[in-house]
Parts: structure tokens; sequence; C-alpha cells
């Protein structure tokens, strides 16, 4: 084992702050080489998207026995529910207790029985953006599909009109202006997991990069 | 016939935590300094990728950090960041108060792949687009400078939002690499105070200044955009209107997203 490097002089402010690491039970929220922020971050490669709602429309195919395609009312009539959740971006940033309302993807792969051979989900955006994400690492409650944030619709810097949240992972695995999902029988990495990020991204292993 | 069996899977290599020494402190403004990194077994970075820094005390805390690198690609291992101090920050206080030259800091990169752009192949011909706010200024400073010095000459122009004149992060460089007549204008728009004399902007960035100082670069250009999240948005979704392709605008963003 080596030595562990310490920066000379550097104490720490320890402190739950706008930008201290936490204290106590908020602490162990806080995954390695994280800090707390209360605001909401905003980050992406390009300009916003904006799809009018008349037009939105999402989709779930690939390996699927039928393929399905929801307008924006059937989607936001779908059976949904609040979640909160923490979140941690690559960035360095962690928000504790974010609401969010929208549908669980549970919910979506359901309405479509799933091939046996299916073992990959990849999210497509407007823009061009994908993720790709194991089917084990969205199942069980694992991940939804948000079009509320806080009380109110989604904004389009945040991801609106809808975006993938899955809180167990680095938020660029939270697809933002998502509109399908892919399922399919390999893994293929996605925008930023082709670009030097880590292809599974667990932001308590820290898996941030390539080869973490 | 035989099968061969399948290859292992191939891991990538993890980006090494290096331990670098700090060779240089410049002040560039009154709240920004730039620190240069002397990085052992630096494998070379391309101009708008950034390094991860990490603290750690004495008793096993510690944090970390991402910062833009500032320098080129040509000054190799020696990698320059430039941080703005931020008022009750953990970092950033830090790297102005404690770190002297000689002080040793653990660093990793290069990270990023996307916010680059290079002087080679068709981008060293092409006209480039730069908008900067505030300390968003310091990746689009590495592309101004890699540009510099691998002689490339196409048509650049930076568009740098600052509050004031005095906190106008690379005032005196940025107006050397733009008389050194290879085709590069800098903008300067002013949002809080201007000297008596100012004739430039004096107002946030906004569609009709996007529209202005981008025309003589025609749609064909490429695009980079670094700043608060309000300016990226002004000014990504202005070059989607004046008909730039969304896949040629680049964006990196930070601070507060005011909502």
């Amino acid at each position: 084992m080596t030595e562990r490097f310490v920066t000379r002089g550097f104490v720490g402010r320890r402190g739950a702050g706008p930008e201290g690491g936490g204290a106590g039970d908020v602490a162990s929220r806080v995954p390695p080489g994280q800090y707390l922020t209360t605001d909401f971050p905003v980050l992406s490669a390009g300009p916003t998207p904006r799809t009018p709602l008349d037009r939105w429309s999402f989709y779930v195919e690939g390996l699927v026995r039928e393929p399905v395609t929801w307008t924006w009312d059937e989607f936001t009539a779908l059976p949904a529910r609040d979640w909160t959740v923490d979140i941690s971006c690559v960035t360095k940033w962690t928000k504790l207790d974010m609401r969010w309302h929208g549908v669980s993807v549970d919910t979506l792969l359901e309405a479509v029985e799933l091939e046996p051979s299916a073992a990959f989900a990849i999210a497509h955006s407007d823009g061009g953006y994908t993720t790709n994400l194991p089917i084990g690492d969205v199942l069980n409650g694992q991940a939804f599909v948000a079009w509320e944030y806080d009380g109110k619709p989604l904004s389009p810097e945040h991801g609106g009109p809808a975006r993938l949240v899955v809180p167990g992972r680095y938020f660029w695995k939270s697809a933002k202006w998502i509109r399908g999902i892919r399922l399919i029988d390999r893994d293929v990495p996605g925008f930023w997991e082709s670009l030097g990020y880590h292809n599974r991204g667990d932001q308590w292993l820290e898996e941030r990069y390539s080869g973490d | 016939m035989s099968i061969a069996p399948a290859p292992p899977a191939r891991r990538p290599s993890p980006i090494a935590w290096r331990i670098a020494t700090v060779t240089s402190i410049r002040d560039e403004t009154t709240t920004v300094k730039s620190v240069t990194l002397s990085i052992p077994d630096w494998a070379g970075h391309r101009a708008g990728q950034h390094v991860d820094l990490r603290l750690t005390a004495a008793d096993g805390y510690s944090v970390e950090r991402s910062y833009s690198i500032a320098s080129e690609p040509e000054r190799g291992s020696d990698v320059e960041i430039t941080v703005e101090r931020i008022d009750g920050g953990e970092v950033s206080p830090f790297l102005h108060e404690v770190v002297v030259v000689g002080d040793r800091l653990e660093v990793r990169g290069p990270i990023g792949g996307y916010f680059v752009w290079e002087a080679a192949g068709a981008a060293a011909a092409e006209p480039l687009f730069l908008v900067a706010g505030g300390s968003g200024v310091v990746p689009l400073m590495a592309m101004l400078r890699h540009r510099t010095r691998a002689g490339a000459r196409n048509p650049a122009r930076l568009l740098f939002s600052s509050r004031h004149w005095d906190d106008v992060i690379y005032r005196e460089e940025l107006a050397a690499l733009a008389a050194a007549g290879d085709g590069l204008l800098v903008v300067h728009t002013l949002t809080r105070s201007r000297p008596p004399d100012w004739t430039g902007y004096d107002r946030r960035v906004d569609d009709r200044m996007i529209g202005e100082v981008l025309a003589p670069l025609g749609a064909g250009a490429r695009c980079f955009v670094c700043g608060p999240t309000a300016l990226v948005e002004v000014a990504a979704n202005a070059l989607v209107r004046l008909g730039l392709p969304a896949d040629r605008i680049r964006t990196e963003r930070f601070g507060p997203s005011g909502t």
C-alpha cells in the first residue's frame, strides 16, 4: 500500500455549505470526491433542444415483442409518482433530496415485453445524445423518466420536457431531453462513455473516467 | 478446426493521480490567479480539456475539483490552471492564500474529449468563434494560445463578457494575441462599469451582439461557448437561430443556474 499523499497546509472546511463537505448523516450521503451544493447546476455539451409538446413522443423499441410510442398526453397519463433522490454529477457536485415527478422505467418496459436477449438500454435524446445502461441498472425502481422538478414542469435547461433520472449513477446517465429507449443485446458506449468517461459511472465507487 | 479463446476484455488504464509541483503563481486580476503545475509523466492534452485536483488533509479528509487547463498543448507538462477565488469556498481560497511555489499538489488528467479544438485538419482552416463569460475564458484561452503557437491563421473571434475592465482575465495577453495580425479579433463587453473612454459593448451578451460579432465568420464557424448558464443559454440559442448546426456549437457551463 502506498503512503497517502498529504497536501501541505490543507485542513478543509468540512461544513455543509456552498462548497463544504457536509457533516454527520449528510456526509454519509455524499459520495467520495463530491461536495454538497444547494444550486441545481446546468451542464450540457451543446445547445438546448426545444421540441414542442405536440410534436413530442416517447418510444421503447429494439429487442421487444412490440415497440410502443406514446404522445406527450399519453406518456404523462401513465402511472407516475413522486421521487425524492440524491443526485451526484461527475463534475463533483451532489445535491440531496431532489424532488421529481415521473414514471418508472419499470412501467415503460412492462408495456413492451422484452426479448430474452435484451440486456442493455440505450437512452436516446433530442440533439443526438445517448447513454448506455445495463437493464439491471434501470429496473426495480432504479430509474424513472421525469417531467416535473420541485413541483414545476422541468425546464429545458434541466432536460425538459422530460429527462431520464438514474440516481445511482453519475448524472450524465440521466439523459436530458430523452425521447426513447432502445433495448439491445450488447453494450454500446454512449456519448460521454465514448469520450473518456466511465462506462458504468457508479458514484459510490468513484467511477468517473474510463479505467477508474 | 479450433476456436480461439476470446481475448480478455481490454480494460482501459485509469487516469493516474500524479504529484505535481507548483512552479509559478501569477495574479491575473484581484480575484483570479494562474498556477503552473509541473506534472511528471504528463501525456499531453488538447486545448479545452481539464484536470482534476485533489487536496488531502493529514487525517485523510479530501476534496476534489475540476479546473480547465489554460495552457496550450505546446507547453507540454507545464500545465497552467486559472482559478477564480470563490468567497466561502473550500478549494479556491486555499489555492489563492496557502499554496506557494514549490508546493506539491495531486492532479490527474487530461479529462474531457468534446469541448476541444485542435489546429489540425479541417478545423485549422475553419473560422473559430469563441464566447466567454468571466472565468469561462480559461479553456478558450488554451485554444487561442494553441492557435497562435500552431501558426494557424484562420479567422477567429473571441466575444468576452466581463463585469468591469479590471476583471478582464488575460487582458494584456489577449491584446497581444490580437495585435499579432494573424486573424484574431477580441471583442469585449463590460456589463457593470466601463472606463470613461469606452466605445465597446456595455451590456450582457444578447442575440444582436452574437449576430454582429459572428457575421464576418459566417455560418461555417466552429463555436465554443463557456461561462455561466445564463450566458451559455443566450449564446447557444442565438447561434442556433442564426443557422449554425447544433453539432458545431459546443458548450461548457459553470456557476449557479439561477433557479
